[in-house]
Parts: C-alpha cells; sequence; structure tokens
C-alpha cells in the first residue's frame, strides 16, 4: 500500500487535499510548503505540475504556472523538490499535471522518477480512460503509483462506475461543470448530485473539487464524501503571503477550525 | 488510404485527450456528427445555404499571368470570393446547423486572424443564436477591422489574456468557457485541429473545396486530378479542404505551407512541421512547438491565422508519412507574394494565402504541370499591414 493507500485505510472523513503549483511562489517554496501544511494538519498534498496550457484549470492556477514557469521551474527540479520534503515528511504526494508533460519526459522515466521522489499518486485531468486502459495502465500499477480519474455532474452512471474501477486511491469528484476557482459556494443542484454519487457505493472514497474555498463549504463536501481538494483559494492565499509557512498554517487552521481530526 | 479510425487517429495522430469535464459534449458530438451530416434533409440544407448564402461554387480560376510567369497552368481556387471572404464560412455553415440540431443555444468560438470569427458571427446572425468569440488581446489589436464586424455581427468579442494573447489562447480560453457551460453550449472550432470529431468534421465541411476542384478542373483542363494542390497551413482546415478528395490520389502532390516568421529557426516562427515534436495540444496528439519539458512554445508569424504552434493531427500524418510535402515561408516572403499577385492578377490576398503564393518560388514542377493554389481569403483585413510595409518593398525593388 502507498500512502495514499494507507490515509483512507485509516480515516476515511475529513480528508483535506490541499492543491498548490511547485515554484510557486518562489521557486525554492515547494519543500516548505509541503511540509507546513503536513504540519498544520492537511491530509494529502496535490502538487501541481506547472504547464503553459493548463486547459482544466482557472485564471488563479494558470497565473501561478506562468509565474512558476517564469520562476524556471522545470519537472526535474520538482522531482528534487518533492525528494528533498520527502526526506522530513510522511504526507501523501499526489501529483497533478498535463499529460504532454509525461509524454515528453518519457511515460515510463516519468513513472520512474516519481516513485523515486516519493509521490503516491496521479491526477492526469487530460489522459482519457481509453487511453489510459490501452496504454499505461500497466506502468503505472507496476510502478505502485494511485491514479485518480475524474467525475462531473454530467457523467453518466456507467461511466461513473468505469472512473471507479480504474481509479485507485480515490475519485476526484468535480464538484461543479466548472474550470478551478470560478464558482464559489454550493449549489442545490450539486448537492443532489453528492448524493446521487454518494449511494452507488463506490469502492473507492470521493474527495470533492473545484468551488471548496472556505471552512463552510469544506465542510459540506465532508458531508457527502470523505473530503475535499482546494486550490486555488490556497494560492490565492500564498500569492497575499509574506512567509509562505506560515501562510500555509493559517489557511489549514482556517479550513480546520477547532473540529480538526486526528 | 488515408483514414481516420473509430477513435479518431490518422495513424499515430489525433485522438481525443480533454478533461473530463468536456467529455460529456464531446461523446455527444462524436456520436451524432457523421449521422447528422448524412441525413439527407441535412444535406439538402447545407448545400442550399452553400449556394445560395455563401456564394459556392466558388470559381476555378486559370491565372493567365501568374501561369506565364511560372512557366506552369496554375488555377486559383477562389475561396476568397465566398461571403465573409474566406473559406472559414464552409465550416461554420455546416457547424450551425449542427448545433442546431443538437438543440444548443448558445455559441463559442476561437479566432486568430478573425476570419473565423467572423464567419461564427455571421452564422449565428444567420441563425439567431447568441455568439460569443474568444480572440488573443494582440490580435485584437493587429485585425481590428475584423472585430468591428464581428461585434456589428451581434457577437461579443472576448479578449485572450493569458499567454502570448493569440490563437492558442484564445482556443485556451474558448475551451475553459465550454467547460463552465457544459449543456446548452456548442463549440465552433475553426481550423482541423482539436480533439476528436473536430478534425474531421470540420475537414468533412471544408472539402467542397476539392470536391468542385475535381469537376470544375475535368470541366476546364479535361481531367479530375492536376498535378500539385498549394494551401497555406496554420491548423490546416483550408489545406485539409482543398486535400481532401485527393488524399487518396497518390499523383497528386500536396504542398503545406506554414509560416516562418523571421526565419525558421530565429526563434520567431510558427513551422511547426520543421520545429514540432510529437505531443498534446488542444486535446490533440500531433506535432506542435514545445521545450523538452513539454511546455507549448510561443509561436509568431505576421499572419495572425497561421500563428498557431501546432497542426492538425491530419496534416501530421500527410507530413510524417510523406504524403504531403512542407515548405516554409518568411514574414517577407509572403509579403512580397501578396504585392506580386496583386499586381499580377489584380487580386490581393489574405497574408495568410500569400504564404501559398510565395512557396511557387519554392516548390518544384515541370512545365506542363497544373498547380492549384488554394486562395483561401482576400486581403481586405491584412490592407494595414500591407500599407505599412509597402514603401520598404518598393525601395528594395522587390
Amino acid at each position: 500500500m502507498n500512502r495514499i493507500q494507507q490515509l483512507f485505510a485509516r480515516q476515511q472523513r475529513d480528508i483535506l487535499n490541499i492543491y498548490f503549483t511547485a515554484g510557486y511562489p518562489g521557486l525554492d517554496d515547494t519543500e516548505r510548503i509541503i511540509l507546513a501544511l503536513d504540519k498544520a494538519g492537511a491530509s494529502l498534498i496535490e502538487l501541481g505540475m506547472p504547464y503553459s496550457d493548463p486547459l482544466a484549470d482557472g485564471p488563479t492556477i494558470q497565473q501561478s504556472s506562468q509565474v512558476a514557469l517564469k520562476n524556471g521551474m522545470t519537472l526535474q527540479l520538482l522531482f528534487e523538490q518533492a525528494k528533498a520534503a520527502r526526506k522530513r515528511s510522511e504526507i501523501p504526494i499526489v501529483l497533478m499535471g498535463y499529460f504532454n508533460q509525461v509524454m515528453q519526459y518519457g511515460e515510463q522515466r516519468f513513472f520512474n522518477h516519481c516513485v523515486e521522489a516519493g509521490i503516491d499518486g496521479l491526477i492526469l485531468p487530460d489522459l482519457p480512460l481509453y487511453e489510459y486502459e490501452r496504454s499505461y495502465q500497466s506502468m503505472i500499477s507496476q510502478a505502485g503509483l494511485s491514479i485518480s480519474f475524474l467525475i462531473t455532474p454530467q457523467t453518466p452512471e456507467a461511466r461513473i462506475r468505469k472512473v471507479d474501477e480504474l481509479s485507485q486511491g480515490f475519485v476526484y469528484m468535480v464538484a461543479d461543470s466548472s474550470i478551478t476557482g470560478a464558482k464559489s459556494g454550493i449549489a442545490d443542484r450539486q448537492l443532489a448530485y453528492f448524493e446521487r454519487v454518494d449511494k452507488l457505493g463506490l469502492k473507492n472514497p470521493r474527495l470533492i473539487g473545484f468551488g471548496i474555498s472556505n471552512r463552510e463549504t469544506f465542510e459540506l463536501a465532508c458531508r457527502y464524501a470523505s473530503g475535499a481538494i482546494i486550490g486555488s483559494a490556497f494560492i490565492k492565499a500564498l500569492s497575499a503571503a509574506a512567509d509562505v509557512e506560515q501562510a500555509a498554517l493559517d489557511f489549514v487552521r482556517g479550513i480546520r477550525g477547532s473540529a480538526r481530526p486526528v | 488510404m488515408v483514414a481516420i479510425d473509430e477513435r479518431g487517429y490518422y495513424g499515430e495522430f489525433g485522438g481525443a485527450y480533454i478533461p473530463e469535464m468536456l467529455y460529456a459534449n464531446i461523446e455527444e458530438l462524436r456520436q451524432n456528427y457523421l449521422e447528422i451530416m448524412r441525413e439527407p434533409a441535412f444535406e439538402r440544407e447545407f448545400r442550399a445555404l452553400l449556394k445560395d448564402y455563401v456564394g459556392r461554387p466558388t470559381p476555378l480560376y486559370l491565372a493567365k499571368r501568374l501561369s506565364e510567369h511560372y512557366g506552369a497552368r496554375i488555377y486559383l481556387k477562389r475561396e476568397d470570393l465566398n461571403h465573409t471572404g474566406a473559406h472559414k464560412i464552409n465550416n461554420t455553415v455546416g457547424q450551425i446547423l449542427l448545433a442546431n440540431r443538437l438543440g444548443k443555444k448558445r455559441i463559442i468560438a476561437e479566432t486568430g486572424a478573425g476570419q473565423h470569427g467572423v464567419a461564427t458571427a455571421t452564422v449565428c446572425a444567420l441563425a439567431g443564436l447568441q455568439c460569443i468569440v474568444y480572440m488573443g488581446a494582440v490580435d485584437i489589436r493587429r485585425q481590428a477591422p475584423n472585430v468591428a464586424r464581428m461585434r456589428m455581427l451581434g457577437a461579443e468579442v472576448r479578449p485572450a489574456i493569458s499567454g502570448s494573447q493569440t490563437l492558442k489562447d484564445a482556443t485556451n480560453e474558448a475551451i475553459r468557457d465550454w467547460i463552465n457551460n457544459p449543456e446548452d453550449t456548442h463549440y465552433i472550432i475553426g481550423s482541423v485541429v482539436g480533439p476528436h470529431p473536430y478534425p474531421d468534421m470540420v475537414a468533412r465541411f471544408q472539402s467542397v473545396i476539392s470536391e468542385e476542384i475535381r469537376w470544375q478542373l475535368s470541366g476546364q483542363a479535361g481531367r479530375e486530378n492536376p498535378d500539385i494542390i498549394v494551401a497555406c497551413v496554420g491548423g490546416g482546415s483550408n489545406a485539409a479542404g482543398a486535400f481532401y478528395h485527393f488524399l487518396d490520389e497518390e499523383s497528386v502532390r500536396l504542398v503545406a505551407v506554414e509560416a516562418a516568421g523571421l526565419g525558421i529557426h530565429s526563434g520567431e516562427s510558427a513551422a511547426t512541421s520543421v520545429l514540432g515534436t510529437k505531443g498534446i495540444i488542444h486535446g490533440s496528439r500531433t506535432l506542435l512547438m514545445q521545450t523538452p519539458d513539454g511546455q507549448i512554445v510561443e509561436p509568431y508569424s505576421i499572419s495572425a491565422g497561421l500563428d498557431y504552434p501546432g497542426i492538425g493531427p491530419l496534416h501530421a500524418h500527410l507530413i510524417a508519412t510523406g504524403r504531403a510535402e512542407a515548405a516554409s515561408i518568411t514574414d517577407d516572403e509572403a509579403l512580397a507574394a501578396g504585392y506580386f499577385l496583386s499586381r499580377k492578377e489584380g487580386i490581393i490576398p489574405a497574408l495568410e494565402t500569400a504564404h501559398a503564393f510565395a512557396a511557387l518560388d519554392k516548390i518544384s514542377y515541370r512545365p506542363d504541370d497544373i498547380i492549384i493554389v488554394n486562395l483561401s481569403g482576400r486581403g481586405d483585413k491584412d490592407l494595414d499591414t500591407y500599407i505599412n510595409h509597402y514603401e520598404r518593398f518598393q525601395k528594395a525593388g522587390l
């Protein structure tokens, strides 16, 4: 079992997954932020591989990617930073990025380097299920990496089951068909969707992402799933911060409040 | 045979590398586009609009003075005479009818030079549908007349302010809009790019160009097949349309002309077939300009319509398999060809199209060869650029 699987084996509720872009706001902030998030009580970290054309991300994350790339961020550096953080923390780390980056790095080499750097799982939003099954499933599972696929309110039940079958670790539940950071709050029709998926009895735990930005929306998401993913709101907090470690501590405490789980 | 498979691959190029948020829309399109396009009622409506609204068939014109100059028989396929001034409208007419049948109420599009934006705004006015066009902020500045036209036609033009603020970024923004509006919106992509089924669908709508060339050439020259077809390629829609019915005619040479900007290796170029490597752009596995780390490189061309860092998967396949030849033309070569055509034939071509004409100086041919140049658009939108460079070219005696 990798760290993601171990996490869900011991905890099925109130999972807080925080996203940030590697190399943002400063090139050398990655390790610091990972350690601060761990210390503050985040359950899981989704580390973004900055990309020039992040189609599934909104302006906030796109902007952070541009800054990181301008800072000189590369995949090689990302693996080094993750490796350094891994020496001092056991928090599960999921790498999120676009498939072109994996292709150019060399797929097998990429998966190997993930493992060497202590990465536990992958989210590759533009890797289709079909291509995954055809070409990459065995490589990824042999490497011992988890992979999480996405579902949206438009995903039909049969496809949700397929996503559940192919995902390991958790299923990424897009709260609304929107790009990250575009909406705030959760509407009634989203709740109906959360309930509908909750009743399907999937084998994987679910984490809800997109539109989760504060304690209120996090707690609401936790009522319908194992936890939630927060990205854009945290990037905004980092962008305004004088001290990124303090910002990470304050942010997670603001989300967890007093109800911080063990 | 050049063919696309069930999953949208031409050989190793194509597919649909899209986030799940786009899956429902793309799948709806994939499952329905061929069936809808084959409905007799759809076919009739499409053909009637092409004839009575767009003004097809466009002439196939034997350019006598140009032919004399080059010592070959050069025919121009006059897509510049279409309503709205370019081939782009062939596709938008088709897609607006398709969007209607899918019950979509809102249309989005990306545009580079503004020709596709104008063609989309036009068919939206025709169909009475809301239209939002994404356009790079840089392109908005260099293609002001087309921006004004789109607005006059009732479209909202939204600037794309990310990246290089050109066609690639406008496409990203349009895709994001579609992700945010998953139910009532149809995205009219203007080229043979994007996830399957777009490359195939757009190529089919544009294939009317080569369909007409066949019977027109048969009538005028006594044979259906030319020796060479030349077309400019940004994403590649006019080339796809001009090549389509000749793809399996091995005797017909296909020449895809790319923009070399300030020179292929100047760092300011859009010559994808030379500078590109295999990767994914806008949901398609194809050739694109990128760094070794997979970051997409900002392209450059004087022509907004060719200023794109990828090419459609069909063209990637044609070039990789040797079925098509690629030629690269710099800004200055294109401008010179634009001025030359204006004086020789009384036709001011779009800057994109001027690249195709410049390639006549680069390709090999035999004296009796029939060469077809796809005259994809007219130059009205580029007058400012032509005028700005005119004096320099006169002084140089070009």
